[in-house]
């Protein structure tokens, strides 16, 4: 039996009867790692001595008939969440030192249920990418294809659970950071409602925007991740006092293969977008029918203010990202350039030297769009247009439970492909950044692969808190799809 | 609309970035760009719209004043850059 091939809800069942230890998958996991990961750079830090120690414990536990789903179950996260005593970069050089003093909400419930966190995913510095290239340390490469990106900015998340250097991960999403990269490489990516899940802990990039969410091997995992990290955190005053549901509960419920009842808009926007690759048309027609033929019925939508969400965002989450990242000073934490004379040259060498140039550059659009004289014409108008957009959204979902579209308009790009123009990178973004702007959750399912043999993902969005529709029709998709091929082979 | 490389320097300092003369050229004709772009935000009419600034639903979250532990300077100051006894430290600022 390949260990590393096993879902979450897999190896559980294996631990759980005693079939497998923890201590063997783990192993096997960190075995994967070590002989792969020099080529996929998946992993900023692996914790080989704290996973190894956090899987006899759990094998302790489940001896003992004490375990949790998650017990003893290997499971990497973006390092731009927050853990205890291990090294917490965002992949940038301002950080590279850093040491949280405490968990990050979501890590602190992982080890609650005595989840065995093996190391920290690499992605874009701050999150602020669409490919991985931009983290300070290393370029991740996607698992079909080395050549190609995992996308971003969870690429390190995306890439590792692809690879299968772990059960599952968590990624962050402010504009696609999550489905984007799993539709690149070929697994499950959610994000959940805005206020679904407690944001404490995990170093902000736009605050309005940022969401965490499970990347998993398939959809049930997913619907078991959420079960977990979902719900109210006093830490984090955006989190949602709300119910959270049985989402695997749900999923078991899904019995006849039918999902009849359910309605999905397709935005007549969204196909009108330049420079859709062919290859996704084709999948995503495809799609379409695998849900036509679950019962789903197919609706025409629209959401006219499609043309503006690339603009109002791109004004948007740099103007948050450059309040936020003002901290990042070199006096608390961090990096510092010693050699200044003053404060002030302190602030600007320490940045300067600590940030690299995609993260200076939205800091420098979010400067100048809320400095005197301009704050009006950008973050206001920009503010105003995310109020038709989240309309739009609201009425759309008036005639649908579901909206369709492609992830991306591309499969995962090459290397270096798209680094020249950050405008160009900026509207690739177009079917994810929507549902930040307008708080809506949204999956991203296998639905196929290029002619390159690259993973191409499709996109469901819902209304604000009914993942359950997501994950009701993304499994139903998922087993009438019925993917041969799941996993890339690793040379 | 084309931003100066003297509004680049201007907005640079504004954010405490130090920049150089290249990084300054560029800048200035990759946010000309970008800018020029988000202009289509003009076409939109947005007359008597309230602006979103965020999809959290906006209840004030109330509670009582609770005491709780501290987690000590040691803690607190473990990952200050430079440090006099309880203290960070920082140069000159006046």
């Amino acid at each position: 039996m390949d260990l590393h091939a096993l879902t979450m809800a897999n190896a559980h069942k294996l631990l759980a009867r005693g079939k497998i230890s923890s201590v063997e998958l783990t192993s096997a996991f960190l075995d994967r790692i070590e002989g792969h990961d020099d080529r996929i750079e998946a992993f900023i830090t692996v914790d080989k001595p704290g996973a190894l120690a956090q899987a006899a414990k759990a094998d302790e536990l489940i001896a003992k008939g004490l375990q949790s789903p998650f017990t003893g179950i290997p499971i990497a996260l973006k390092d731009l969440l927050c853990t205890q005593g291990v090294k917490t970069t965002c992949a940038s050089k301002i950080l590279d030192n850093f040491i949280p003093q405490y968990d990050a909400t979501v890590v602190a419930k992982l080890k609650a249920e005595q989840a065995v966190l093996i190391g920290k995913t690499n992605l874009d510095e701050f999150a602020m990418g669409s490919s991985t290239e931009n983290s300070a340390f290393k370029v991740t490469r996607n698992p079909w294809n080395l050549d190609h990106v995992p996308g971003g900015s969870s690429g390190g998340s995306a890439a590792a659970v692809a690879a299968q250097f772990c059960c599952g991960a968590l990624g962050t999403d402010t504009g696609g950071s999550i489905r984007q990269p799993a539709s690149h490489c070929g697994v499950v990516g959610l994000k959940p409602t805005y206020g679904r899940v407690s944001r404490f802990g995990l170093v902000s990039y736009a605050s309005s925007l940022d969401q965490i969410g499970p990347i998993t091997r398939d959809v049930a995992d997913a619907a078991m991740m959420m079960n977990l990290i979902c719900g109210n955190d006093p830490k984090d005053s955006t989190s949602a006092r709300m119910d959270v549901p049985n989402f695997t509960l749900a999923l078991q419920q899904v019995e006849s293969k039918s999902l009849r009842g359910m309605k999905a808009g397709i935005p007549k926007e969204y196909l009108d977008v330049e420079g859709i690759d062919p290859d996704v048309l084709v999948l995503f027609d495809r799609a379409k029918k695998v849900l036509e033929g679950l019962g789903v019925e197919i609706v025409e939508i629209s959401l006219p203010h499609t043309e503006y969400v690339v603009a109002a965002y791109y004004i948007i989450a740099p103007c948050e990202a450059s309040s936020n990242l003002a901290r990042f000073d070199g006096v608390r934490y961090g990096f510092r350039e010693h050699a200044s004379q003053d404060i002030i040259e302190m602030y600007k060498k320490t940045k300067s030297k600590g940030f690299g140039p995609e993260v200076q550059r939205r800091i420098i659009i979010g400067t100048y769009a809320l400095s005197a004289g301009y704050y009006d014409a950008y973050y206001g108008r920009a503010s105003q247009v995310r109020t038709l957009i989240m309309e739009d959204f609201t009425k759309a979902f008036d005639q649908c439970d579901l909206i369709l579209s492609p992830v991306a308009p591309t499969p995962a790009f090459k290397i270096g492909e798209n680094t020249g123009d950050p405008l160009t990178m900026y509207l690739s973004d177009i079917f994810t950044l929507s549902a930040n702007m307008a708080g809506v959750p949204g999956i991203s399912v296998p639905a196929g692969f290029s002619s390159l043999g690259l993973p191409v993902g499709i996109q469901m969005m819902a209304k604000r808190f009914d993942e359950m529709s997501l994950l009701r029709a993304g499994f139903g998709f998922e087993r009438a799809l019925d993917l041969k091929t799941r996993f890339p082979v690793l040379s | 609309m084309k931003i100066s490389k003297e509004e680049i320097e201007k907005i640079a300092h504004l954010a405490r970035l130090e920049i150089n003369e290249t990084q300054k050229e560029a800048l200035s004709g990759q946010l000309s760009h970008i800018l020029a772009y988000i202009d289509k935000l003009k076409d939109v009419d947005v007359e008597g719209v309230t602006p979103s600034s965020g999809a959290a639903f906006l209840n004030n979250v109330l509670r009582e004043d609770q005491l709780s532990g501290s987690p000590g300077p040691d803690v607190t100051l473990a990952n200050a850059p430079e440090r006099d006894q309880d203290f960070y430290t920082v140069p000159r600022v006046v």
